[in-house]
């Protein structure tokens, strides 16, 4: 049954990296990307009951934190362009400068 | 017994839903449509697999891990998709609506 369940984590994540790798806009991939890492925080638990290595499930709640972070950071990167500035300031980002 | 086939039922439902979320993505027209699809199933998803697995393992510390790891996505997930769709709709990207693809087939 494990076996099964990895499978179709395996099938989601591909499709997952197909609207990554074909996204028309940033945020397509992100979410994509997003998608894919949740689906591989829940293919290492099922892997590690699959081996029988419970110790892996340390792996599988590092990558979740890893992920969160890294989704918000990239978004943030992405609505303003840089990572210094506290507040969403379209204008800010189009000038390319800080103040 | 009962907890093996309850397991199976809990694993193979969150898997069925992950595919479905997989199409949902891989289909839909829109951003905001894909971001429906991905995040609402994502959620509940892993709540499903997590606890199919941790059915499996019984009181130990795998068990502890397994709710670590379902907290945090179940706090995280909507969160992450919410802060996709904010960030979406602030940086000027506008839902694709039927009006829209009304008067570009006309």
């Amino acid at each position: 049954m494990f076996i099964a369940a990895s499978l179709a984590i395996l099938v989601t994540m591909g499709l997952a990296l197909v609207r990554a790798l074909a996204g028309p806009t940033t945020f397509d991939r992100i979410a994509a990307v997003n998608m894919f890492g949740t689906k591989t925080v829940l293919l290492i638990a099922v892997l590690a009951f699959l081996s029988g290595r419970t110790d892996l499930l340390d792996i599988a709640l590092v990558y979740a934190l890893i992920n969160f972070i890294g989704v918000i950071a990239a978004l943030k990167l992405v609505t303003q362009g840089n990572f210094y500035s506290s507040d969403y300031d379209v204008n800010e980002v189009k000038k390319g400068e800080p103040e | 017994m009962i907890i093996d086939i309850l397991s199976w039922i809990f694993l193979l439902a969150g898997g069925a839903l992950g595919i479905v979320g997989g199409i949902g993505i891989y289909r839909f027209p829109d951003f905001y449509s894909r971001l429906h699809a991905a995040g609402i199933t994502d959620t509940l998803c892993a709540m499903l697999i997590l606890l199919g697995l941790g059915l499996q393992a019984g009181w130990s510390i795998a068990a502890f891990k397994l709710a670590l790891i379902f907290v945090f996505l179940f706090f995280t997930s909507p969160t992450a998709s919410h802060a996709l769709a904010n960030a979406a709709l602030y940086s000027g990207l506008k839902p694709k609506l039927n009006s829209d693809e009304g008067e570009a087939k006309s």
